[in-house]
């Protein structure tokens, strides 16, 4: 179908039917369509039947799930629209499925500023292919000395803050942000738990294929020390944390006993620190250099047990493009991240689901309507539930779909995926951002 | 068949580095002549691509290339394009246009030389990568060493003593000279040894005296002052009080035991100026034998299997 044809078909009736597919949301599951009528979901039921007019989306054999909700993106614009823009990651997310992301504030300028904020809703609003959040700095300039106006960046609707990219290092500067933010409900500190003294100089995991590669190490301790602190001053605050990015044992086990303890703490992980090893870095490749580093099988098998037992709330991807030329360097000289918003949930359901690790259940939850919870985006129409009167915010997976990734082909601007070459099977199909298709049979309607 | 020689690894264990090592005793042969030069590379175009300061490791390889009769170009940082910016990927592919055979790679990055061998069609040499690799090194340490103890290194107890944790020559000669049957003991401060030893065929402890009357060689490492900095020992006259090899320290040594530096040597902080000149001491023998190691991996990669002459 032709885009004109598409938007004739869209025009000429306010109504999309996604027929025939297995709904799965926070509330179980059922074989059901869902009608969709200006934005909003209307019926969902057992063999409906579209209206005349309507867009019907076909889910044959497919999963209806809420939009996937990623928590953890770089779309670095403003500053860096040279290894991504607003309209690429939102194209790209849109095509892992997702309806709404929270966008990290390490721009050019960072997002500690009313109007950054309200430039990137408005570029976000303009280009419509998901709900972009900006998350805003927790220190000006992320420098790690002096608050941010947090009242003023939460007045315009943010509620995750955070300095990531680098840790808020200064104890007594992060107790202050606690303090202040109790004054700020639904607001939640999110914390790149990494102790700059402890990672100062270091590329990769501490451990043994760092000292046989000769790459200093940022070892696990420079996290769960920082982790530890933050507890302590959570509890102590009342504070609400969220650990990014969590990635090994030793802080899963500390936010295991916080949570035990009554800490308002929530915590995600990558799905690459779910699958990958330090191991992947032996050929000196800077698509496995990220911050923080790839860790070992014991931390790989220790996150999962974390997601399984609920101690990870989150999956979330830390997408973070950066152009070709700034990673065909040495390894050491490459800066750190990865490219995941588009390919998380296919990664997440070959390595995961497939083996019978995690529940297609379970899967869809941490990319959804947990993360959803951990940022307060369940209350505004993401993360389902899949029931009439809700914002229709849907994606619909084919779980049998297998494809292979070429980082060229991603639909980030920039393409330093370490899941080029992957076989994966399962991919979203279509994606519905406010009762509107994004994508529809794996392309992008625009 | 080598590709190119990036790691000791790449040599194909202690078969591929014993025969590197025999054919090194053929060009050492040559090195020795009046005329000390073959034609066996006549033709051939080596690049000495050097982003740190290394005098005598990129005269060694150029030295090398020259008695093979290959034709040498030199690359350094201080008067090349990389001053304005350009990416090693440019500076690779700009000398790869030039057709040539093979590039010798120093760079302060552990893994640079692997990505240079990414971008090229060229043969590369590791001659030095961060804290990473030195296999040339390597080689020309197991080859004096066998010229004093061979034809077998099997059970040669050699002390590795020092910076191990920062020292590229370090990891190859743990792999090499475990390759060849030695027995190792890496020796010095904790702050200095390896984070984690998982896989390293090594005995580790910090008594340098402990070891030092049952070993049959000593090989010190350069100690670097900026180590002090970065708060990992507190002085060089503490490093050198307990971990230098000094006069007192040689003496109860065995007789036979030998003393190795892959140079440039700190004397007096690490290995005594006495014991360095002693008898025991193969420093200078290790220099000259490199050029004759760097002709063999030369003619191994770039030969075409024809006869040295």
């Amino acid at each position: 179908m032709s885009r004109d044809e598409m938007s004739r078909d869209e025009m000429s009736n306010g109504e999309v039917f996604v027929q025939g597919g297995r709904v799965i949301d926070a509330t179980g599951e059922r074989v059901a369509d869902v009608r969709v009528v200006d934005g909003t979901i209307v019926e969902v039921g057992p063999a409906l039947a579209p209206s005349a007019g309507a867009t019907v989306l076909d889910a044959a054999g497919c999963v209806v799930a809420p939009g996937l909700v990623d928590i953890q993106v770089h779309f670095r614009e403003p500053g860096r629209e040279d290894s991504e823009t607003i309209e690429t990651g939102s194209r790209a997310a849109a095509l892992g499925g997702c309806t709404a992301v929270v966008c990290m504030p390490n721009t050019d300028p960072p997002i500690d500023d009313a109007a950054v904020v309200q430039s990137v809703l408005d570029r976000a609003r303009v280009v419509g292919l998901c709900d972009v959040r900006p998350a805003g700095c927790i220190t000006k300039g992320r420098r790690g000395e002096e608050l941010a106006p947090l009242g003023e960046l939460y007045d315009l609707g943010v509620r995750v803050f955070t300095d990531d990219g680098d840790c808020v290092a200064d104890a007594l500067v992060m107790r202050h942000a606690f303090e202040y933010a109790a004054a700020l409900p639904g607001a939640v500190l999110a914390q790149h738990a990494e102790d700059p003294a402890l990672v100062r100089g270091g590329h990769m995991h501490e451990g043994a294929w760092s000292a046989r590669l000769g790459i200093p190490g940022r070892p696990a301790v420079a996290e769960s020390t920082i982790v530890a602190r933050d507890l302590q001053l959570a509890k102590r605050t009342g504070g609400r944390y969220h650990v990014l990015h969590l990635s090994c044992a030793e802080s899963a086990a500390l936010v295991r006993a916080a949570k035990a303890d009554g800490v308002r703490v929530t915590a995600e992980c990558t799905p690459q620190h779910l699958v990958l090893t330090d191991e992947a870095c032996a050929h000196f490749d800077p698509a496995f250099k990220m911050n923080p580093p790839l860790r070992e099988q014991a931390d790989v098998d220790a996150l999962r047990a974390a997601l399984l037992d609920g101690t990870i709330d989150a999956i979330a991807t830390d997408h973070a493009p950066h152009t070709p030329e700034s990673k065909d360097v040495p390894f050491e000289e490459a800066p750190p991240g990865m490219l995941g918003v588009e390919t998380a949930l296919a990664v997440v359901l070959t390595t995961l689901v497939e083996p019978g690790i995690l529940t297609l259940a379970q899967a869809i939850g941490a990319l959804s309507w947990q993360p959803a919870r951990v940022v307060g985006l369940d209350a505004e129409g993401h993360g389902g539930p899949i029931v009439a009167g809700r914002p229709a915010n849907l994606c619909v997976i084919d779980p049998a779909h297998s494809w292979s990734v070429d980082g060229a082909r991603l639909a980030s601007k920039s393409r330093n995926s370490p899941w080029d070459g992957w076989k994966l099977t399962g991919k979203v199909r279509h994606t519905i951002y406010a009762g509107v298709p994004t994508v529809r049979d794996h392309e992008p309607t625009r | 068949m080598m590709e190119h020689l990036l790691s000791v690894d790449d040599l194909g264990g202690r078969a591929g580095i014993e025969s590197m090592l025999d054919l090194t005793d053929s060009f050492l042969e040559v090195t020795q002549r009046d005329i000390p030069k073959v034609p066996a590379l006549r033709g051939k175009t080596v690049v000495s691509l050097f982003y740190e300061d290394s005098t005598r490791t990129r005269l060694s390889f150029e030295t090398a290339a020259k008695r093979l009769s290959a034709d040498t170009m030199t690359f350094s940082v201080s008067t090349s394009s990389v001053n304005k910016g350009e990416s090693l990927l440019d500076t690779v592919q700009t000398i790869d246009a030039m057709g040539v055979d093979s590039i010798v790679v120093r760079h302060p990055a552990a893994g640079a030389p692997h990505r240079v061998a990414s971008w090229t069609s060229a043969r590369v040499i590791n001659a030095g990568d961060g804290c990473h690799e030195h296999p040339t090194q390597a080689l020309l340490d197991a080859f004096t060493l066998r010229r004093h103890r061979g034809p077998s290194l099997d059970g040669c107890r050699i002390a590795i003593v020092g910076d191990v944790r920062h020292s590229r020559v370090a990891r190859s000669n743990v792999m090499a000279f475990h390759a060849l049957g030695c027995e190792l003991t890496l020796v010095g401060p904790p702050t200095l040894m390896p984070e984690r030893l998982d896989g390293w065929p090594v005995a580790v402890t910090p008594d340098l005296d402990h070891v030092l009357p049952d070993v049959d060689v000593v090989y010190l490492l350069r100690i670097q002052r900026e180590r002090i900095g970065q708060a990992l020992f507190p002085s060089l006259r503490e490093y050198a009080a307990r971990w230098g090899l000094t006069v007192e320290r040689a003496a109860r040594c065995k007789p036979d035991t030998l003393v190795m530096h892959p140079g440039p040597m700190n004397r007096g902080i690490e290995i005594a100026g006495e014991v360095a000149d002693s008898a025991r001491s193969l420093v200078t023998e290790q220099v000259g034998n490199g050029v004759a190691v760097r002709m063999a991996v030369l003619w191994s990669l770039l030969g075409s299997g024809g006869p040295i002459v």
